[in-house]
């Protein structure tokens, strides 16, 4: 048995070239949306930024990509009802089977938002690649966009705030959710909860360029099933979820 | 006719109506410096008190408007000379409402961003359009019927003020009707529940305003215009009735809606207690009793009535626009759901001082504007021209 | 006489050489000073409107990395005893803010410290 097998060889080497791609590949395409976009290039309309959240690898007792977004936008972590909570991890059980499960919810990104239909200002607007915003500098905190989000993903900052993170202007009187991270996006980063909940090890929450066929988030949605949060009302949000 | 008791007693009540502007200021002001956090207001019921008090006050605006439509739409004369009051009324009650929804915004020191940025999608965007129209329309209105030259002018006026606020309530409707998500709202039966129970707040303050008006000048006014009068605020409380019953009815069918109108008119705490023995028996059935029976035909007992169609709608906007954000949204059809953020819970509300304070402000500037226009314009009624009096005028 | 006073206000405001030897105008912490991105005299009457441009440009369409950008203007200028453009009167916006009666919008919201020291700080 010690003459060498070609066959088992070819084999070898053939899964192994496989299982390196398998390896490398996000990372090349991690390199591929990590460039950011140039000084004065605004954002572009060929590109739809979204995630797709693996609801099977999210742990209820995981609460990581909440504290992150604390963290990179400067929330107080606070709980209370008039504390601003960008991203909360929900609770399901299935009325049924019983079933649970664990999810982060967070603004949903509409491609129709009902928050800037609302707007009477444009305060809430859609950017060109897909990122939903509260422009704070025309928001008059009437909070119709609250009423209005499906998702309950909105907050309105009820005290006078001090010491913003320089990326993340806050004020009081405004209205602000997810900005899916945008200051990171923009320098061609990923979101912070996104970071978080691979540094956990859970790597639940995938996220990139959705209006890509190519990208890694877009070949995942074509392979597995995945759902909108209330996909009856047709606002087609850039947020996925596995397994729900 | 004014004389120097009648002139202190003036100046006493608008003294009155302007400290209770200014505390209504000041509540502002605190919101402003503090922020929200010293309302009773959260993330979860984001609307609150003062939008209970700005919304009352809108509706109102728009229905007190009917007694000038009854008399210039359609011609009759005891009505046409209850025109004018029925359109000051209107401008006040339409003040008093923005001012106490403009001073509650985040950013009220903005109003410049409001006025100058347009989302043509926004009904609320809309409704800015709609309110300053009614402003202008009204006013215009007024000056045609004032100004003798102008009279031909006040039957073509009064029909595009009449068409104007017909779609005014209809704005005011739409902003809980277009919200899609919310089990409460997004129904299309609240543009014209919002317009009939315009009709009918609307009558009531305009039956407290002429009560006083009367009072204060010594008259009475003719039986039969008040047993008119009467009646039509009663069928306008039956027609209300009518559409908030089917309201919920449509709701109660849909099996998604069950839980929420259990929660509004059995179990929901505080709600169903308003909504029954506020809005139902106080608001609506004891009203009625008052303005039909045959036993209770005073003056008295019709501001009675209008006092108590009055409360019973502030009930009844309670329950529409709290417990509407009370009752958890629905995201996740078919599961339970909890969260730190609310989820599947009954979120609570208690509203604070200020905000009461900023509303019975804005009340406060609806009386103002009243009573000083009131005393500067020839406003009461005059049904049987009184020589003497107007003389002495 | 008072457009006199007005025209003189502006000439005063026009020409910072004049201030250091007036007694009641700002002394200000120029903080890193060094090249501005724009003339000085330019910035000091259009500052508001160039940041005003390059604020709608930045949120609306994602335009990053501007050298017109607030944060740089934090940058430049907080004040090295602070690292802050507010606190006092020797604080590059507040100090001249308060000079000229103007009340400043932007760090209700935006921070008004230097971004690196800001991070660090965390």
């Amino acid at each position: 048995m010690s003459a060498i097998n070609p066959e088992r060889r070819k084999f070898l080497g053939k899964t192994s070239a496989v299982f390196a791609g398998l390896v490398i590949a996000p990372g090349v395409l991690l390199y591929d949306f990590a460039h950011g976009r140039a000084a004065g290039e605004a954002a572009s309309g060929r590109v739809r930024w979204g995630m797709l959240v693996d609801t099977g690898q999210c742990a209820s007792d995981c609460n990581d990509c909440v504290s992150a977004c604390n963290k990179e936008n400067g929330l107080s972590g606070g709980t209370s009802a008039t504390d601003s909570q960008w991203i909360r991890k929900v609770e399901l059980k299935d009325l049924r089977s019983g079933r649970t499960t664990s999810l982060p919810v967070m603004c949903q990104h509409c491609e129709h938002p009902p928050c800037a239909d609302v707007c009477p200002t444009g305060a809430s607007f859609r950017r060109a690649d897909g990122i939903v915003l509260v422009d704070k500098h025309r928001c008059i905190g009437c909070r119709y966009c609250m009423m209005a989000c499906p998702y309950k993903a909105r907050s309105f900052v009820h005290e006078p705030l001090t010491d913003q993170n320089p990326d993340v202007p806050r004020g009081k009187g405004t209205v602000e959710s997810c900005t899916l991270c945008v200051h990171r996006v923009d320098r061609g980063e990923q979101p912070a909860c996104v970071e978080a909940c691979a540094k956990a090890g859970r790597r639940a929450i995938l996220f990139g360029d959705i209006a890509d066929p190519e990208s890694e988030i877009s070949k995942r949605i074509r392979a597995v099933a995945s759902a909108q949060i209330r996909a009856d009302l047709m606002l087609n949000p850039g947020i996925r979820y596995e397994g729900m | 006719m004014y004389n120097k008791a009648e002139s202190r007693n003036f100046y006493a009540l608008v003294a009155a109506g302007g400290l209770i502007v200014g505390i209504g200021l000041i509540a502002a002001y605190l919101m402003e410096e503090h922020g929200h956090i010293i309302t009773g207001m959260n993330n979860q019921i984001v609307w609150g008190m003062p939008h209970v008090f700005a919304i009352f006050m809108i509706v109102a605006a728009s229905g007190v408007l009917n007694v000038a439509s009854v008399g210039s739409v359609f011609g009759r004369a005891a009505y046409k000379a209850r025109a004018p009051l029925s359109g000051l009324l209107s401008i006040a009650l339409l003040a008093g409402g923005l001012t106490v929804l403009m001073l509650d915004l985040g950013r009220a020191d903005r109003l410049i961003v409001a006025m100058t940025h347009y989302n043509l999608t926004s009904v609320f965007a809309w409704n800015v359009v709609l309110y300053s129209g009614l402003f202008s329309f009204v006013a215009i209105y007024l000056w045609t019927m004032m100004e003798q030259r102008m009279n031909p002018w006040s039957k073509p006026a009064g029909f595009v003020v009449f068409a104007w606020r017909i779609i005014l309530t209809t704005g005011t409707g739409l902003i809980f009707a277009f919200l899609v998500a919310r089990q409460a709202y997004g129904s299309a039966l609240l543009p014209p529940m919002f317009i009939v129970a315009s009709f009918a707040w609307g009558l009531a303050v305009f039956h407290l305003a002429q009560a006083a008006m009367y009072a204060w000048n010594g008259k009475t006014p003719g039986p039969e215009i008040m047993r008119r009068m009467r009646i039509l605020l009663g069928i306008f409380v039956l027609g209300t009735l009518y559409f908030v019953f089917a309201y919920h009815l449509t709701n109660l069918y849909f099996a998604k809606q069950t839980g929420f109108e259990q929660f509004i008119l059995a179990g929901g705490g505080i709600f169903p207690w308003l909504f029954w023995a506020g809005y139902v028996f106080l608001g609506s059935l004891l009203p009625l009793l008052f303005l039909f029976h045959s036993g209770l035909h005073k003056t008295s007992y019709t501001v009675i009535a209008s006092l108590l169609v009055i409360l019973g709608s502030f009930a009844f906007l309670y329950v529409f626009i709290i417990g509407g954000q009370a009752y958890p949204l629905f995201i996740f059809p078919g599961y339970e759901a909890s969260s730190s953020f609310g989820d599947g819970q009954i979120a609570s509300y208690s509203p604070s001082l200020p905000e009461f304070l900023l509303g019975f402000g804005g009340i406060g500037v609806a009386f103002l504007i009243t009573a000083i226009s009131a005393r500067v314009l020839n406003l009461l009624p005059h049904d049987i021209p009184d020589r003497r009096k107007r003389d002495a005028y | 006489m008072k457009l006199m006073k007005n025209f003189l206000l502006v000439l005063l405001l026009a020409m910072t050489p004049a201030w250091a030897g007036d007694s009641v105008a700002p002394r200000l912490d120029i903080g890193k000073g060094g090249q501005c991105v724009e003339d000085p005299k330019l910035m000091r009457r259009n500052h508001m409107d160039i940041l005003r441009h390059q604020r709608d440009e930045t949120m609306r369409s994602g335009v990053r990395g501007s050298r017109h950008s607030l944060a740089g203007c934090v940058d430049c200028h907080a004040s090295s005893r602070n690292n802050s453009v507010l606190g006092g009167s020797e604080n590059f916006c507040q100090g001249c803010h308060t000079y000229a009666g103007v009340r400043i919008d932007c760090f209700e919201c935006h921070s008004s410290k230097r971004k690196t020291v800001a991070e660090a700080g965390k």
